[in-house]
């Protein structure tokens, strides 16, 4: 044996790395998934149930499915032997999942109110665009724009186009869209007038309040489908959308005003006698010390409301509108597409989680930014 | 309520200086268009095809009346409606018919102020049961559980025809063709309910359909027809003769194809009523155009032409003639139409 030759002057050892079991993937194995007997059992049976699941799932959904060259479900499993999922009725009828029977002429119209809700979204949500002056009153101006360009009128030289051509994501994102930008004012309003000292305001916010409360969002449905057109004088033409629209948004506001009306209780006395001690009116109370932070108390709760409108839109499949659900179930009743049930819901499903996780996700980063402390 | 209702009505009609409601057909000619009420979905009856146009043979009724009033069998605007609000939304006046496969009833005729324009399919309620069941007859279904579906004259025939063959069942109810078919099966249920033409449609879907029967047995009629309001004489008169000029067309050997030609030969004069080049004025009579039921066979074909297309062997669903048959095809139809003359 040789003398080993020092690389470092005495006293200087260089650092070394952590041994194996306190670093890298060995540690984080250990200290996440087998910190103990009990934990590693179970970690143990996860992935054999992953093993079990993921696989075939993949296989099914995507290895296996098949999208393009089929017409039929026949020829899908001609092809894949039944073995995967059938996607081709999806990539077949994608003009119905997303315009519903709206004319193929028009359609530019719709692509376009899509672009402008995409901007208005973008407005709204991102902070360094929202800054810039005066873009807010394109929020207002926008979801109008769309408004007039989806039906189409006379007088603009747009063809108009019957409502109840309208239908799949093209209906969800109106009525959900309508619901959640509309009834956001009125519930604010309405949780205003319910703690108002005027009576009459709380009294009759409180009974509009608690009687949409009290009634499934289904009767409002059937109402505004059946039940009104009995009250309407013969003849007269309201149109069953817009019906439906005004339904789901003051059914939502109801619900908006609750929670709103939850963040305002959470206000200490304290700010509503400080900005009265500054003489702020009550309206500039409200809009400058009030409500920003009632509001942002109840972010998870406005939020949890929005996405429990965007998901109650495929209701209104029962009064026969054909959202996204209602396309899908009348695709798979067509014979050549029938019993196709399984690739319909999971296709619905990731529309909707997209969507409602995207919401929530949004919410989290509001909550976080908007966290100034206490 | 009761009370309320026609009060509200009234101070309605007051409000706006009370519109009368003009005639059924006045309004079809001056919307230029048919609203025809139609299921969301139920195949060879009604449902739109990849390229969302509707078919069926229901959806063929629609067009029919389209062509005989409008004298375009496009001009309709179908409006899918469930099973729960077909009746409301037609009392409501927002549709001009319902072409639903909607069972004729004296309940429905009467009770609810309907009136049956004829029936452009016979059905009748059926079973279909797993060849491992080993059943060849609905009577040995005692102690099954049956799945059926809500709301529909389906359920009460079901509990009929088992109390009265003493039998017991355990009702499996589902609300759509599809949660049945998925709860079939699933095996949540031994027994399939439900019309024969639908039974039919749901077999195609099942994962092997050669391994399902459907019992001999028809326990119910169920004759399937357009349905439009009381109070409209006219629009009534209109409807039930659409659907009649396609049988007689048929009974006539009157088909699309030869139907501009056929209506030229002066040689038939019951052929000439029909496609009005006799000049009988029959057209006049409905308060439409002559060439009314011209117009129809041409554009929309005649019955068993719309059958055959929609729900016939060599479709999919391959349902036989059977009970919807001519009268005169020497076997089991019963399809027939008082002439037109």
């Amino acid at each position: 044996m040789s003398e080993q030759i020092r690389e470092y002057e005495l006293g200087m050892h260089p650092e070394l790395p952590p041994p194996n079991r306190q670093s890298g993937l060995v540690k984080w194995v250990m200290d996440n998934l087998f910190p103990s007997v009990g934990s590693g059992i179970i970690t143990v049976i996860c992935l054999i149930f992953l093993y079990y699941v993921i696989p075939p799932l993949f296989n099914w959904a995507f290895w296996d499915s098949v999208v393009f060259n089929a017409t039929s479900r026949e020829e899908c499993y001609a092809i894949n032997d039944g073995k995967g999922a059938c996607w081709a009725f999806i990539y077949r009828r994608w003009d119905q999942f997303v315009y519903g029977f709206y004319p193929e002429a028009e359609r530019w119209r719709v692509n376009i109110s899509f672009i402008l809700l995409a901007m208005t979204l973008v407005i709204v949500l991102a902070e360094k665009v929202r800054k810039v002056k005066g873009i807010m009153w394109l929020v207002l101006i926008l979801p109008i724009i769309c408004a007039i360009l989806i039906p189409g009128s006379e007088l603009l030289g747009l063809t108009p186009v019957p409502t109840n051509k309208f239908g799949g994501f093209m209906l969800t994102l109106i009525i959900g869209m309508t619901g959640i930008f509309v009834s956001l004012p009125i519930g604010i309003g309405l949780a205003l007038a319910r703690i108002s000292s005027l009576p009459i305001f709380s009294v009759f916010a409180t009974l509009f309040i608690e009687f949409i409360r009290g009634v499934p969002l289904i009767t409002l449905l059937f109402i505004a489908s059946t039940l009104l057109s009995y009250f309407l004088p013969p003849g007269t033409n309201f149109d069953l959308l817009v019906r439906v629209l005004i339904m789901v948004t003051i059914f939502s506001a109801a619900y908006l005003a609750e929670v709103i009306r939850g963040g305002l209780a959470a206000i200490p006395r304290g700010q509503y006698e400080a900005a009265d001690a500054l003489g702020l009116s009550y309206w500039k109370s409200m809009r400058l010390v009030i409500l920003p932070q009632a509001l942002k108390i109840s972010i998870p709760g406005i939020v949890s409301s929005f996405i429990g409108l965007f998901k109650d839109t495929t209701l209104v499949v029962i009064i026969g509108l054909l959202d996204p659900l209602g396309i899908g179930a009348a695709a798979i009743a067509d014979i050549k597409w029938t019993a196709l049930g399984y690739e319909l819901y999971v296709f619905i499903a990731v529309f909707f989680f997209i969507c409602c996780f995207g919401m929530s996700r949004y919410s989290l980063y509001l909550e976080r930014k908007l966290h100034t402390g206490h | 309520m009761k009370k309320l209702l026609p009060l509200a009505l009234g101070i309605a009609a007051l409000a706006t200086g009370s519109i009368a409601s003009a005639g059924t057909l006045d309004d079809v000619r001056s919307n230029d268009v048919l609203k025809c009420g139609v299921s969301t979905g139920l195949a060879g009856f009604a449902t739109p095809d990849d390229t969302g146009e509707w078919q069926g043979l229901d959806v063929d009724t629609c067009r029919a009346i389209a062509a005989a009033v409008l004298g375009d069998a496009k001009k309709v605007e179908f409006v899918p409606l469930t099973s729960k609000v077909r009746f409301e939304v037609l009392k409501s006046g927002e549709i001009d018919v319902l072409s639903r496969v909607t069972t004729w009833t004296l309940t429905r005729d009467v009770g609810l102020g309907l009136n049956f324009a004829g029936v452009n399919y016979y059905d009748g309620q059926g079973f279909m049961v797993s060849k491992d069941l080993g059943v060849s007859s609905a009577k040995e279904l005692d102690g099954a559980s049956v799945c059926v579906q809500t709301g529909t004259t389906t359920e009460l025939n079901l509990s009929e025809y088992f109390r009265l063959n003493g039998m017991t069942y355990e009702p499996v109810p589902v609300e759509t063709s599809t949660e049945g078919r998925a709860a079939y099966s699933a095996g949540r249920c031994d027994v399939y309910t439900t019309d024969a033409s639908a039974l039919a449609a749901q077999r195609t879907g099942l994962t092997n359909p050669g391994n399902y029967v459907i019992l001999p047995e028809i326990i119910s009629k169920e004759p399937l027809g357009p349905v439009v309001r009381h109070g409209d004489d006219q629009w009534f008169d209109i409807v039930k003769w659409s659907h009649n000029a396609m049988l007689n067309a048929e009974e006539l050997g009157v088909t699309a194809a030869n139907a501009v030609e056929r209506s030229k030969d002066a040689n038939n004069p019951a052929v000439q009523k029909l496609l009005g080049t006799a000049d009988a004025g029959l057209g006049k009579q409905l308060g439409l155009s002559e060439d009314w039921a011209l117009n129809i066979i041409t554009q929309v074909g005649n019955y068993g032409e719309s059958f055959e297309r929609n729900v016939g062997v060599k479709t999919p669903l391959g349902l036989e003639r059977g009970m919807n048959g001519l009268w005169n095809d020497g076997k089991t139809g019963i399809q027939y139409a008082p002439p037109i003359k």
